[in-house]
């Protein structure tokens, strides 16, 4: 795990206060590779904050070294250092007697930019949040909603374009939909300037959507275990790691896979041109099925048909049978198609490409073999790891 | 107004609610005289019309008087303006001056100080003997000093100063205090020494509350200069002394009216600094 081309690096950093015997943080060591989210979670009071806290040195470490792109930061002027890493924090903190313009140019003053530079950047930084630059820069923090006024944090840590940003519950204490709109946001504009971010939360469900990796810490900020979201929803470590994230780790699993990645049975189908005879023979040379997909000439789905649909006199019409209602497109997540099954009757979901046209048709054992597949992945990475150590 | 308009557009747009407009603050109908009033700062306008009008009734009062000598000695030369009423009153100014920039000279720093981590343990005992300062009477803090110090101007203002040291030093401390945690860490968690977070961020967001208790000092200054001369200090209480001395009513009203307009003068420039000197966005 330990590489040399680490963006930040803890190596056995420790946090033991004035007047305890029991260490804070106990000996964490740690590699955040450039560009990655890397969320810490766990329990209240198990320090992920201050793990936090402790590489950009607001509080000072006891023990061990930071290594931020290979250098060593353990000891240099710390304010300065301070100012190549952003810092996020649940209570924002604007500073309420300056514009949000002057708040959001605090660092680049300091380390002295041209005026012109500056505004530049103030403007930039404000459009990249979704503010327009000329309606807020000139505004004070109290005329700001809490959402405006995160947002506003969030660029104003961005402010002299650092490359490691620290962000401790940056959403805790926003409404649950403003939050959700943050989040999206804020991972929209990580797409595009790919800082190296270390995010704190408590919120298993936050860690699982922002993280590209996740790091599970117990007592005295231990890892008790790191890795993608996926693999740990599919295979926790031991029971801590699985008490805290808690019951539907499966259901949340399905978020990571998407539709187009199933390995999809062909489904009696047959156009709305067809003769009768076409569907009577698709559902005789499928036994496992009793419904089949009537399909315009541009092979989009349009009615479910059965046996007793075709027996009926006449020509198979689009009123024939009963309504599509699951359906979802290619790309959706197998969360979203879960859903739709579940709504739709037959407990099935189809899926169609971009242009309305046919892709597959979702069952439940597609999905049960997609879980055990991920499972399985997930305990045999780590027996590999279990048999390299 | 248009430039909201298009903002909320933009964010519908987005398919999003508009996130809350700042909140209305009260209940209070938009219109209402009182909240115009307010927002107008209409008392502080009106405050020197109260004043001056105060002034031209003194003022008349004193030429009514019809000051002659001949007639009442006693009263003639107490209240006569170039040898008694005007040094006086340059002299109260004066006493109330220095011990007020004595007071902020000294409070304040020393209220920084005590709110920094090194010093923060010290704070409430401090506090405690500022408080003895003025919990003594001020007559007899006076004789305290007048005792140590010998007579004078000078020992009035020093007095003065340990007097009004307590208002200035626990606003100073409270207002720093009351500075939100999430602020500092903020400007601390950008690269901002201690200094800078200190004056850039925690004087600038604490001088309401450190200007509101200057005032205070301020005015408690001013009334006590009134006992200078207890201690040969001179000032106006040397005209309202005389006056109960004398027994000469004219003489006591027009002291204590010149008294009482230097306070009001006094406490409406305190009241304008209060009022100018916060920080917008407060």
């Amino acid at each position: 795990m330990m590489s040399q081309d680490a963006k930040i690096r803890l190596d056995g950093v420790e946090k033991i206060y004035p007047g305890t015997k029991e260490p804070a943080v106990e000996s964490l060591s740690l590699d955040v590779p450039q560009g990655e989210i890397l969320v810490l979670v766990g329990p209240s009071g198990c320090g992920k904050s201050t793990t936090l806290r402790l590489i950009n040195r607001m509080i000072e470490p006891t023990g061990g070294k930071i290594y931020l792109d290979g250098e060593d930061v353990t000891t240099v002027n710390p304010d300065h250092l301070r100012r190549r890493i952003g810092y996020v924090i649940q209570q924002i903190g604007l500073f309420p007697h300056q514009t949000i313009a002057q708040n959001i140019a605090t660092v680049p003053k300091m380390l002295k930019w041209d005026k012109a530079r500056i505004h530049q950047q103030v403007t930039e930084l404000l459009e990249m949040v979704g503010l327009d630059a000329e309606t807020y820069g000139g505004r004070y923090p109290k005329e700001l909603s809490g959402g405006q006024a995160q947002r506003v944090g969030v660029a104003r840590a961005l402010g002299a374009d650092p490359d490691i940003m620290l962000m401790d519950e940056p959403f805790g204490a926003i409404d649950p939909i403003t939050r959700d709109r943050l989040q999206n946001e804020f991972l929209r504009v990580q797409e595009e300037i790919h800082k190296t971010i270390v995010f704190v939360t408590h919120d298993i469900d936050e860690a699982i959507k922002m993280g590209d990796r996740i790091a599970i810490l117990g007592e005295k900020s231990r890892i008790r275990q790191i890795d993608t979201p996926e693999r740990i929803l599919a295979f926790p470590v031991d029971e801590f790691v699985a008490d805290f994230i808690g019951s539907g780790s499966t259901l949340k699993g399905l978020h990571f896979e998407k539709v187009d990645s199933l390995e999809l049975d062909p489904y009696p189908t047959m156009r709305l041109s067809d003769p009768k005879e076409v569907g009577y023979r698709g559902l005789l040379a499928d036994p496992r099925h009793d419904w089949l997909l009537l399909l315009d000439d541009e092979r989009r789905p349009i009615r479910w048909v059965n046996e007793q649909d075709l027996e009926q006199d006449g020509d198979i019409t689009q009123e024939s049978g009963t309504d599509v209602a699951a359906k979802v497109q290619t790309g959706a997540t197998l969360f979203d198609t879960l859903e739709q099954m579940l709504i739709s009757s037959a407990g099935v979901c189809v899926v169609v490409r971009e242009d309305g046209s046919l892709h597959g048709v979702v069952e439940m054992t597609h999905l049960n073999q997609v879980i055990r597949r991920a499972r399985r992945e997930a305990r045999e990475h780590y027996e590999r790891l279990g048999a390299a150590s | 107004m248009s430039q909201t308009a298009q903002t909320d557009e933009r964010l519908e747009d987005e398919g999003v609610a508009v996130e809350g407009e700042p909140p209305d603050y009260g209940n209070l109908p938009e219109d209402s005289w009182f909240v115009k009033a307010r927002r107008n700062h209409l008392a502080l306008k009106l405050a020197p019309l109260g004043i001056l009008a105060l002034a031209a009734l003194l003022f008349w009062y004193y030429q009514s008087l019809g000051l002659d000598p001949s007639k009442n000695i006693q009263q003639a030369s107490a209240l006569d303006w170039s040898t008694k009423l005007y040094p006086q009153l340059k002299q109260h100014l004066w006493i109330a001056f220095w011990s007020t920039v004595l007071v902020v000279v000294i409070a304040i720093p020393l209220g920084i100080a005590l709110t920094r981590p090194p010093l923060r343990r010290y704070g409430p005992a401090i506090v405690t003997v500022a408080n003895s300062g003025q919990a003594l009477p001020a007559y007899g803090l006076l004789i305290l000093f007048l005792a140590l110090m010998g007579q004078g101007a000078r020992t009035v203002i020093i007095g003065l100063v340990v007097y009004a040291l307590l208002p200035v030093l626990r606003n100073t401390m409270v207002g720093l205090d009351a500075v939100d945690r999430g602020v500092i860490e903020a400007g601390r968690g950008m690269g901002m020494t201690k200094m800078q977070v200190l004056g850039r961020i925690e004087l600038p967001l604490a001088v309401p509350v450190i200007i509101a208790g200057v005032r205070v000092a301020m005015i408690l200054n001013i009334g006590m200069a009134t006992l200078a001369y207890l201690i040969g200090g001179g000032a106006l209480g040397v005209t309202i002394a005389s006056g109960l001395k004398l027994q000469q009513d004219p003489v006591i009203i027009v002291g204590a009216a010149m008294v009482a307009l230097v306070a009001l003068t006094f406490d409406w420039v305190g009241a304008l600094a209060e009022t100018y000197l916060k920080p917008r966005g407060l």
